[in-house]
C-alpha cells in the first residue's frame, strides 16, 4: 500500500513538472454528473455553468493529479430508475470515478442507496432532504448544500424573536414541503412554546390554486405566515396574496424565496419585507472571494449567477480537492479523502465535510426582501454557518443507521 | 356567508381558463375522435406567445389584442400539426393517434425551451384591472370578475357557432356520423383541420387569458392536461355544455377543498371523476358510445395462429442468444437488458388486455408500481426475505386489479380508460401522501435482492426466466380458449354473449391477470433498482407502456414486446443528446406516419405483400 501511495505521489510530482505532456498521456479523470437537464432546465443550466467555470479554472492550472478533470453530463428525465441505470453505465462503461448530481431529493436518495449497495461514491450537491445524510445516510454519500432542517431553523430563530403567536403555513404537498413545515414547527415550538399553528395549506406542487389558498389563510387570521412554495406556485401566491392584502401587517418567512432562481422571475412583484433564505450575489463587497466568483461567473457566461451556479462551482471544487487529497481515483481512497475534507479558498470561505455525517459546512444567506429598480433583492443579509442549527452530534449518530 | 360567496367567485374565475381549454379538447374529440394529449402544449404555447406579444403591444388595446392574436396564432399552429401529423393516420387503429400527439408534446417542449429559454415568465397585469373590489366586504380580484364575465360570452359564441351556422351543422353531423358526412360530399379533411384549429385556438386563448394570474413556464402543459381530461370526461366527451358544467363543478369544489380539506389538493378531482363515472358511465351530458363507432377502421384483423416452425426456431435462437449474453457482453448491456425485459413484460401485460381484450387502460402503472410497492413495503417494514416479498408483488397487484377492475369493467372505450386513470391516480396519491407507511416521494430505498441474486449476472438470469416466462405465458393464454373468449367479447359482445360467454367475467379475469403480470414486472424492477418512488405510479408511467404497445402494433401479438425493446434502445441512445426530446418526438411521429399499423403490424403487411407478389409471379 505504502509502495503504491509513494509511487502515485512520485508520479504526481513528476507529472506536475510537465502537465502538458501528462494530459496527453493519461486521458482525463471523468466524473459522472446525472441531472434533470430538461425537466428542471431553469435550475440545471446555471448549475452546469458553475461546474464548467470551475473546470476551466482547475484544468487551466494543470488539472488534478496532473490529469484533466472532465464531467460527463447525462439527463435522467427526473426519473430515479433512469438515474440508477445511467449511474451504472457511467461507472462500469464510461470509466467515471465517482457520481454527483441531481436536484430532486428522491432521485438523490435513489442514487445514494445505489452507491452504497455497489460501493461507489456519490456527492449529492443540490438535494435538500435531511434524510440523505441522516435517516437514510450511508458512508458512500456526501452532501454539499445546507439541508431543509437547517434553513428552516434559521427562519424559525428569527420568527421566535417577534410577538407573533398564531402562524399559518403554506407548502407544496410533497416530501420537501412537509419536511420544511415540520422542521419550522419543531424549531419554533422549541424556542417559543406558546406559538400555535392555525392553518396548514398544502397546494399541489406547481398546481397551486392561489386564490383559494390565500382566502383560506386569511380566514384563519394568523399573525405570521411561513411560506415554502417556490417557482410558479410562489409567483401566483405572491401576486394573489399581495392583491388581496394577505401580507399587510404580517411577518412572512420564506424558505428559499430569496434565491435568484425564484426571486428573479417575480420582477417588481417580489414580496417586500419577507424574511427569506437566498443568495444575494449583488451584495458582496468587492475583493471578497464571494464577489470574485460572481465576477468570474458573469464574465464567462454573461449572466448573473443563481444559487445553482454557486453549488455547481463548489461541487467541482470539492471533487478536485478530494481527488488531490486522495492521490488516486480509487473509490476507497476518495471516500477517505472526502471524510473531513477541508478546502481553503472557496467563494463561501473554508469549505469542510464533516466526518460525523458526511455533510458539508456550507451555510445559507438570510435577509429581507426589498424591491430596487423593479427587481427583488435581499437586504440586511448575513451568511450563517449551519452548525448551530443542527441537531446534536449524539442525535445525528442516533439517526444514522449502523455505520 | 360573504366568505362563501367570495370563495364561489374564486372558483368561477378558475373555471374560465379551464373551460376554454376543455371545450377545445371536447370539440376535437367529438368530431375527430382523437384523444389529443398535446392539448396542454397548445395551452402552454398560448401562454408563451401571449407574454411575448404583450411585451410588444402596449396598453388596453395591446393587452386584449394580444390575447386575440394569440388565439389566432395557436389555431394556425394547431392546423399545421393536424395537417402534417394527424391527417396521414386517421385510418390507423383506434386511439392510435394519441401516440402521435404524445410525440407532438415532446417536440413542442423542446422548441419552447429553445425559443423562450428555461426561466419562468411572469404574466403582465391586465391594464386597469390590478387590485380588488370589495363584495360584501370580502376582497375579490378585479381580473377574476372580468374572467367570470368572459366565460359565458365564449360559451354563447361557441353555442351560436355550433347550433346556428353551417359549419356548426357540419360539425354536429360529423360528431354523430362522420362517414355519412363524407358520403354527402363534405370535405372531411378540411372539416377536421378546421375543428382542430378551433380547438387549439381555444386552448391558446385559455393560456393567454390566465397570464395576469400566473405566467408561462415549461411545465404547464403537463400540469393542466390532467384537469382538462377530468373536466371533459365528467362533462361527457364531446359535450360543450357538459364541459362548462364540469369546469365549474371541479373549480368550485377545489376552492372549498383547499379551505376545508387542505390535504386533498392532489386527488379531489380524480375522486369526483371516479364517483361521476361509477354513477353515470358516460359523464354528465355524454351519450353512450356505439361499439365500433370510432376507430374500427381498416381491414379486419387476421386470425391469430402460433408461429410457423421457422418463426419458432428464430425465437428460440434469439432466446438462446440472450441466455449466452453474459459470456461476451459487458455489465451495462446486462443492466440494459434487465430494464428491457421488465418493460417488455409490463408492456405485454397491457397489450394483453388492450390488444386481445379491447380494453384501453390509462392506469396500468398502478399494477406495475403497486407490485413494486407491495414487495418494497414488506422488505422495508418487516425485513421480509426477498424471495417471499417478491412473490407478494404479483399477488398484491392481482388483488388490486380485482378491486379496480370490479368498478371499471362495466365501462367501455374512453370512459373505461379514464376510470382506470382515476383509480391509478388514487393509488399514486396513496403512495405519495401516506408518508408514515410509504415515506411519500422520499420513496422506499435499500430494497436489494437476496445474497445469491445480488450479482448482475444471476439477476439477469432471474429476470430472463421470469420475464420471458411471463411473456410466453401471456401468449399462451391468448391461444387458449380463454383468449378466444376474450377476443370474441372484444369483436362482438352480443354474439359472444349469445354463444354463452360471460363477456364481463372474461374481461374481469383478463384484467386481473394483466394486473398480476404487471405486478410481476414491478417486483423484478424494484429489486433491480434497489428503490421505488411514486414516479412509478404516475400517469406518465402508464403512458410509456401505452405508447410502446401502439408503436409495436396493437393488432399483433408481439407488438408490446417489440415496441418496448425499440423504445428502450431509442431512449437510451437519444437521451445522450442535447435536444433528445425533440428527436424522440420526431422519431415517434415518424414511426406513426410510416408504420400506422405499428412496427410489427407494418412488417407483417410488408411481408404479406412480398409473399403475394411471389405467388403471383
Amino acid at each position: 500500500m505504502t509502495l503504491t501511495r509513494r509511487f502515485v505521489l512520485g508520479t504526481t510530482a513528476a507529472l506536475a513538472l510537465a502537465p502538458a505532456a501528462a494530459l496527453a498521456q493519461d486521458g482525463p479523470i471523468k466524473i459522472g454528473e446525472i441531472n434533470h437537464y430538461k425537466r428542471m432546465a431553469a435550475f440545471a443550466e446555471p448549475y452546469k455553468a458553475g461546474i464548467e467555470l470551475a473546470l476551466g479554472e482547475i484544468n487551466g492550472e494543470g488539472g488534478v493529479l496532473g490529469r484533466e478533470l472532465e464531467f460527463v453530463f447525462r439527463d435522467d428525465q427526473g426519473d430515479p430508475a433512469e438515474a440508477v441505470k445511467i449511474a451504472e453505465e457511467l461507472m462500469t462503461r464510461e470509466g467515471t470515478v465517482m457520481l454527483t448530481g441531481t436536484i430532486l431529493s428522491h432521485v438523490g436518495l435513489a442514487l445514494s442507496s445505489f452507491a452504497a449497495e455497489k460501493g461507489y461514491l456519490y456527492l449529492a450537491a443540490e438535494p435538500l432532504a435531511d434524510s440523505l445524510v441522516w435517516k437514510s445516510g450511508n458512508p458512500n454519500t456526501f452532501r454539499l448544500r445546507a439541508s431543509t432542517w437547517v434553513q428552516a431553523a434559521m427562519l424559525a430563530e428569527k420568527a421566535a424573536e417577534t410577538d407573533a403567536v398564531k402562524y399559518a403555513t403554506i407548502a407544496p404537498n410533497y416530501a420537501y414541503g412537509q419536511d420544511a413545515v415540520e422542521a419550522f414547527k419543531e424549531n419554533l415550538k422549541r424556542l417559543k412554546p406558546e406559538v400555535e399553528f392555525v392553518a396548514e395549506q398544502w397546494p399541489a406542487l406547481f398546481n397551486i390554486d392561489a386564490g383559494a389558498e390565500v382566502q383560506a389563510i386569511e380566514r384563519a387570521k394568523p399573525d405570521a405566515i411561513y411560506n415554502v412554495t417556490f417557482g410558479t406556485d410562489l409567483a401566483k401566491f405572491v401576486r394573489d396574496g399581495g392583491d388581496r392584502g394577505l401580507f399587510d401587517g404580517r411577518d412572512v418567512y420564506g424558505l428559499l424565496t430569496g434565491e435568484p432562481e425564484y426571486l428573479d422571475p417575480l420582477g417588481a412583484d417580489a414580496p417586500e419585507g419577507w424574511y427569506v433564505t437566498g443568495y444575494p450575489w449583488y451584495g458582496f463587497e468587492e475583493g471578497t472571494p464571494a464577489a470574485e466568483f460572481v465576477n468570474a461567473y458573469m464574465e464567462s457566461t454573461g449572466e448573473s449567477p443563481k444559487i445553482g451556479s454557486l453549488v455547481g462551482y463548489l461541487t467541482a471544487q470539492s471533487i478536485a480537492a478530494a481527488i488531490e487529497e486522495a492521490g488516486s481515483t480509487e473509490t476507497e481512497a476518495l471516500i477517505g479523502a472526502f471524510e473531513g475534507l477541508t478546502i481553503e479558498d472557496t467563494p463561501i470561505g473554508e469549505l469542510h465535510y464533516r466526518e460525523l455525517d458526511n455533510q458539508s459546512n456550507m451555510g445559507a444567506y438570510v435577509g429581507t426582501i426589498a424591491v430596487e429598480d423593479g427587481q427583488g433583492v435581499m437586504v440586511d443579509w448575513e451568511y450563517k454557518e449551519p452548525s448551530p442549527y443542527m441537531p446534536s452530534d449524539e442525535e445525528i449518530t442516533e439517526m444514522r443507521p449502523a455505520e | 356567508m360573504a366568505f362563501f360567496f367570495a370563495q364561489f367567485l374564486t372558483g368561477l374565475a378558475n373555471a374560465a381558463a379551464l373551460f376554454l381549454v376543455a371545450s377545445g379538447l371536447s370539440l376535437i374529440f367529438g368530431v375527430t375522435r382523437i384523444v389529443n394529449f398535446a392539448h396542454g402544449s397548445f395551452y402552454m404555447l398560448g401562454a408563451f406567445i401571449g407574454v411575448t406579444l404583450m411585451e410588444i403591444l402596449p396598453g388596453h388595446v395591446g393587452f386584449w389584442g394580444s390575447i386575440l392574436l394569440t388565439g389566432l396564432a395557436v389555431g394556425l399552429i394547431g392546423a399545421l400539426v393536424e395537417m402534417v401529423v394527424l391527417r396521414p393516420i386517421y385510418r390507423a387503429p383506434e386511439l392510435f393517434q394519441l401516440v402521435a400527439t404524445f410525440g407532438v408534446i415532446l417536440v413542442i417542449q423542446d422548441l419552447a425551451l429553445m425559443v423562450w429559454g428555461a426561466e419562468d415568465r411572469l404574466g403582465p397585469r391586465a391594464p386597469g384591472l390590478r387590485g380588488i373590489w370589495r363584495i360584501f366586504g370580502e376582497p375579490v380580484l378585479k381580473y377574476d370578475i372580468v374572467l367570470i364575465a368572459i366565460t359565458p360570452v365564449i360559451l354563447f359564441a361557441l353555442w351560436y357557432l355550433i347550433s346556428r351556422t353551417r359549419l356548426g351543422v357540419l360539425v354536429r353531423a360529423a360528431t354523430q356520423d362522420r362517414e355519412m358526412v363524407g358520403a354527402l360530399g363534405v370535405n372531411q379533411a378540411w372539416l377536421f383541420t378546421g375543428v382542430f384549429a378551433l380547438g387549439s385556438a381555444l386552448a391558446g386563448l385559455g393560456g393567454a387569458l390566465q397570464l395576469p394570474k400566473g405566467g408561462a413556464d415549461l411545465l404547464m402543459d403537463f400540469n393542466i392536461i390532467g384537469a382538462v381530461f377530468v373536466v371533459v370526461v365528467i362533462g361527457g366527451m364531446g359535450s360543450l355544455p357538459g364541459a362548462f358544467i364540469a369546469s365549474v363543478i371541479i373549480s368550485v369544489l377545489n376552492v372549498f377543498g383547499v379551505t376545508y380539506l387542505p390535504q386533498s389538493t392532489l386527488v379531489l378531482m380524480f375522486v369526483v371523476m371516479a364517483v361521476v363515472l361509477i354513477i353515470r358511465p358516460y359523464g354528465l351530458l355524454g351519450r353512450e358510445e356505439v361499439a365500433g363507432e370510432h376507430g374500427q377502421v381498416g381491414a379486419p384483423e387476421t386470425p391469430i395462429r402460433p408461429y410457423p416452425p421457422a418463426g419458432q426456431i428464430a425465437v428460440a435462437a434469439f432466446l438462446g442468444l440472450l441466455a449466452l449474453l453474459p459470456l461476451f457482453a459487458d455489465q451495462f448491456v446486462l443492466i440494459l437488458m434487465i430494464d428491457m425485459v421488465v418493460f417488455a413484460l409490463f408492456a405485454a401485460s397491457l397489450h394483453f388486455i388492450l390488444g386481445s381484450g379491447g380494453m384501453v387502460s390509462f392506469g396500468h402503472a398502478a399494477f406495475f408500481g403497486g407490485g413494486a410497492y407491495a414487495a418494497a413495503l414488506l422488505v422495508f417494514h418487516f425485513d421480509t426475505p426477498m424471495e417471499l416479498a417478491f412473490l407478494f408483488a404479483p399477488l398484491a397487484a392481482g388483488i388490486l386489479a380485482l378491486a379496480i377492475g370490479w368498478f371499471c369493467i362495466r365501462l367501455t372505450g374512453v370512459y373505461f380508460a379514464m376510470l382506470t386513470l382515476a383509480f391509478s391516480q388514487l393509488v399514486w396519491s396513496l403512495a405519495y401522501q401516506w408518508r408514515d407507511v410509504t415515506r411519500g416521494d422520499d420513496g422506499l430505498v435499500n430494497i436489494w435482492p437476496a445474497e445469491w441474486l445480488s450479482g448482475t449476472v444471476p439477476y439477469y438470469y432471474f429476470t430472463l426466466i421470469l420475464g420471458v416466462g411471463g411473456i410466453i405465458f401471456l401468449r399462451h393464454v391468448i391461444h387458449a380458449p380463454f383468449g378466444y373468449a376474450l377476443r370474441a367479447g372484444r369483436d362482438s359482445p352480443r354474439q359472444a354473449e349469445a354463444t354463452g360467454i360471460d363477456v364481463k367475467r372474461v374481461q374481469f379475469g383478463a384484467f386481473a391477470l394483466a394486473g398480476a403480470m404487471a405486478g410481476l414486472a414491478g417486483g423484478i424492477f424494484v429489486f433491480s433498482k434497489g428503490s421505488v418512488f411514486p414516479t412509478e405510479l404516475e400517469i406518465a408511467a402508464s403512458f410509456d407502456a401505452l405508447i410502446v404497445v401502439f408503436l409495436g402494433g396493437v393488432k399483433t401479438l408481439a407488438g408490446g414486446v417489440v415496441g418496448a425493446g425499440f423504445m428502450t434502445l431509442v431512449e437510451d441512445w437519444l437521451t445522450r443528446l442535447e435536444y433528445w426530446r425533440l428527436l424522440l418526438g420526431l422519431v415517434i411521429i415518424a414511426v406513426v406516419i410510416i408504420a400506422p399499423e405499428g412496427i410489427v403490424g407494418s412488417f407483417r403487411t410488408l411481408w404479406a405483400r412480398i409473399r403475394h407478389k411471389e405467388d403471383a409471379a
